[in-house]
């Protein structure tokens, strides 16, 4: 965020507020994860409480118990030094507790006035009244200072807007507590100005504000005290945080050196692909990957990366070109074709695409080697155990067994499960689509450990990630697309951020 | 961490725990089994004949058939489909392995019978993923085209059954156990097995968990739905053949609404409509219990105009105490 912060007065001091909302001992456990380890939050009348944390340290679930969408195994709330049970969102609402939450929960098919009314719908009689609905609207719209058509289906709306809408929802019925979860991810600087007026007066008028953010900017610039989580547990609280300070609490430990070093050593071409077309997704690729070599796709989306990546699996069938795999060439059909010619390929999207959530590591881990781990169709379940829990340890996979379901592993170590389910099929070949998309900056590091590891071992890898320094650090060359075309091929050396950032997205090199 | 080579040998592992191999028991886990044997014990109490060997037997017998239809259910309910056409296509079974039996003798009539089940459920699977028909659909249009075919082949008549070896499928006894009770017990062995311990088991929880996610591991997900329609349609066979043996005559009206029943016993083994999530032995359960329930009705004399109503409460509240984990850690908007 480089946008304009708008300077908030700061009411102080606070400590002599009494606190508004207190949480103490809260224990929240998921079958075979602790989501919340006796934490202990507060937030006093008239503060905005800034809570951080990575993805996966407890922070939505926290926010979840303080909404009464989730009940606490353990631990007590107090509001206003009484103490409280929430059995429903519907009861904190009723207790002047409001959440706008980063998934939205709006009504697709109501306007958006029903959608900001909604809470205490205004009606004579039980008939609904529309006028008094769109002026309340129009009203809580008026204190954001933005404007949105008020008879709109909200599922005709941009994301900006529905997050708009969340935010006035929440406005329109008078908060206490108000909880802000990432509400600043879809908005606009504009936007998101208007927001942080309303959250300066909301704070005068004595409402006690708890703001989550992944933007350090924004909770440094608006909080009057920033708690810290970490694995379950609150590791920090702070009146006066520098942004060191915060991401050492984050993390644990000093991000230093987070790409590890290539070794530069590139061996005899495994994938080389030429003049490769998919009509309408990408047109005449050519490029070669090494053993032991990183090739990264830069582009925008919509640059034909992720079609490129699935043509080479045998999931788009190329309309021109030739693919040849350690200098035959190939043409895969099926996942199943590509597989067996010991092609892997991480989808970017693991929860749609790469796992079953439902199922455990171990029946995740083994699908694509399963005709290898039986004969006749009988599998070789202690085989299949052994394969598995060997590859769980290796890659530091953090769960009490093999056969936890993946669906409770936190973001990170699902990913280390998909990855770890391609490194069964002893690849020559590994595309991997945004393999870090969604992951806490530990598990980052530990990912680009391990893919560090797989090109040391002699893996050709096909990396593909809209985070450029991501791809920069890792990639040994960098192919450059744009508008379904191939523009460059880069260096290691030649690759800096400017120009890669400057050809995607103008074409033209800085 | 170690080096990562997918090839090169990795150090053992000491041996983990047998605890790890059954991860999460609860009360989920059985309440099936509690509510089960509360039921036997309470009929056991209610009633005199209820546990004699006769009467148990007996309700094994009229189990069976619904039993082995809902073990092919599990299959398709698995992979987040539904078969709406067993009870017709167990018509149709029934009927062509009568009639074929008939002129040819009971080997042929029972392999008409069988192909016929699987033929249809071929034609089900073929519908839903070449031709893009939703599950319900096409199985409901099988569900009419099946019992259409019945009336044509029988002209609407009953067939009767004379041949020895049809008969003691469906009526015979093996020592003092009815066979279909045996035929019941061998096909759960197998789905059971095959569930378990074979790819194509985690090919079916995999296409029902995630069809996507599936494919993209390589898995041909529209051969393996096609698969559970023929295993269901194929099951369908079995248990026309069976049925039309213990009768001694195919009547063009066996089957009408045994889908129901079939689908209610999956659901109330706890397995998931949407798929991925359930198990083929539960199913038995589930049977078992629609089963003993009616015949602890009908030997308490309830009338069979309220034992349909207590046949769908007792679903109700079944399948809502399985979900007594998820009601006590609600999760609401997640």
């Amino acid at each position: 965020m480089s946008g304009p912060m708008p300077a908030v007065e700061r009411a102080r001091p606070l400590a002599a507020r009494p606190a508004l909302l207190v949480l103490r001992g809260i224990h929240k456990e998921y079958p075979g994860v602790v989501a919340l380890h006796d934490v202990d939050f507060d937030v006093r009348a008239g503060e905005v409480h800034g809570l951080v944390g990575e993805n996966g340290a407890g922070k939505s679930t926290l926010l979840k118990i303080i909404g009464a969408v989730e009940r606490p195994d353990a631990g007590t709330m107090e509001l206003d030094g009484e103490p409280i049970r929430l059995a429903s969102p519907h009861e904190a609402q009723a207790a002047g507790i409001r959440v706008i939450h980063q998934e939205f929960n709006l009504f697709p098919a109501l306007s958006v006035a029903e959608n900001i009314a909604l809470d205490h719908l205004p009606n004579r009689r039980g008939w609904v009244d529309q006028r008094a609905i769109r002026s309340e609207a129009r009203a809580a719209l008026d204190r954001l200072g933005v404007e949105l058509p008020l008879e709109s289906r909200v599922d005709r709306l941009g994301v900006a807007d529905q997050q708009l809408t969340e935010i006035a929802r929440a406005l329109s019925a008078r908060a206490r507590v108000l909880v802000m979860d990432e509400p600043t991810a879809a908005l606009t600087d504009h936007e998101i100005a208007a927001l942080f007026r309303i959250v300066g007066s909301l704070r005068r008028e004595g409402v006690g504000i708890i703001f989550v953010s992944h933007r350090m900017e924004e909770v440094l610039d608006l909080s009057d005290r920033v708690t810290v989580m970490r694995d379950g547990r609150v590791v920090g609280e702070t009146d006066r945080p520098t942004r060191e300070q915060i991401i050492r609490l984050m993390v644990g430990r000093d991000v230093s050196e987070l790409y590890p070093a290539s070794t530069g050593e590139v061996g005899p071409a495994v994938l080389e692909i030429d003049r490769l077309s998919v009509a309408g997704r990408f047109e005449e690729v050519s490029f070669s990957v090494g053993r032991g070599e990183v090739v990264g796709l830069a582009g925008v989306v919509g640059a034909g990366r992720t079609s490129l990546g699935m043509a080479l699996f045998g999931l788009l069938r190329p309309t021109g070109g030739t693919i040849r795999l350690e200098g035959r060439s190939i043409a895969p059909r099926t996942p199943r074709q590509a597989i067996k010619l010991g092609i892997g390929y991480v989808p970017e999207d693991r929860k749609a695409l790469g796992l079953v959530l439902m199922l455990s590591i171990r029946h995740n881990e083994t699908h694509p080697i399963l005709p290898w781990l039986s004969r006749f169709g009988w599998i070789n379940q202690r085989r299949e155990r052994v394969t598995v829990e060997r590859r769980i340890e290796q890659l530091g996979v953090r769960t009490p067994s093999i056969d936890a379901e993946v669906l409770h592993l936190s973001g990170g170590n699902q990913q280390k499960v998909l990855l770890g389910k391609w490194l069964e099929i002893g690849p020559r070949l590994l595309i991997l689509d945004e393999p870090t998309r969604g992951v806490d900056v530990g598990a980052k590091a530990e990912i680009y450990e391990i893919i560090a590891d797989l090109a040391r071992a002699g893996v050709a890898i096909v990396l593909i990630s809209s985070d450029l320094p991501e791809l920069l650090g890792l990639s040994d060359r960098v192919v450059v697309l744009r508008e379904a075309r191939q523009l460059a091929i880069l260096s290691r050396a030649e690759a800096t951020q400017e120009r890669v950032l400057s050809l995607v997205t103008t074409g033209a090199a800085a | 961490m170690n080096t990562l080579s997918p090839d090169a040998p990795q150090p053992a592992l000491g041996r983990e725990p047998a605890a790890h191999r059954r991860f999460r028991i609860s009360i989920v886990d059985y309440g099936i089994v509690i509510a089960f044997l509360l039921l036997c014990v309470a009929l056991a109490v209610l009633t005199p004949t209820f546990l004699t060997s006769g009467n148990l037997l007996n309700v094994g017998r009229q189990v069976s058939i619904v039993a082995i239809l809902a073990a092919g259910q599990t299959f398709v309910i698995l992979t987040a489909g539904i078969d709406l056409s067993v009870g017709s296509v167990l018509a149709l079974a029934g009927a062509v392995a009568a009639g074929v039996s008939a002129s040819f003798g009971w080997g042929p009539g029972i392999v008409a019978g069988l192909l016929v089940g699987g033929g249809a459920g071929l034609l089900n699977g073929l519908a839903i993923t070449l031709l893009l028909v939703p599950d319900f659909v096409a199985t409901l249009a099988m569900l009419s085209i099946a019992r259409g075919a019945t009336l044509i082949y029988t002209n609407g008549q009953p067939i009767s059954v004379a041949d020895g070896a049809m008969r003691f499928l469906g009526a015979g006894t093996i020592g003092p156990i009815p066979v279909p009770i045996v035929v019941t017990l061998i096909v759960f062995a197998v789905a059971i097995v095959v569930l378990r311990s074979m790819t194509f088991g985690r090919y079916v929880y995999a296409t029902g968990g995630n069809r996507r996610a599936a494919a993209f591991s390589g898995i041909d997900t529209n051969r393996v739905r096609v698969l559970v329609y023929v295993a269901s349609g194929l099951l369908a066979g079995i248990a026309g053949v069976v049925l039309t043996g213990r009768l001694a005559t195919a009547d063009p009206q066996a089957g009408v609404g045994y889908e129901l029943d079939a689908i209610a016993a999956v659901v109330l083994g706890g397995t998931s409509l949407f798929g991925g999530e359930g198990s083929v032995a539960r199913t038995l359960l589930g049977a078992l219990i629609l089963g003993v329930l009616s015949n602890g009705m009908n030997l308490l004399d309830v009338s069979p105009f309220y034992q349909e109503v207590v046949k769908g409460v007792v679903i109700v509240i079944a399948v809502a105490l399985g979900n007594l984990e998820q009601l006590r850690h609600r999760t609401l908007g997640a």
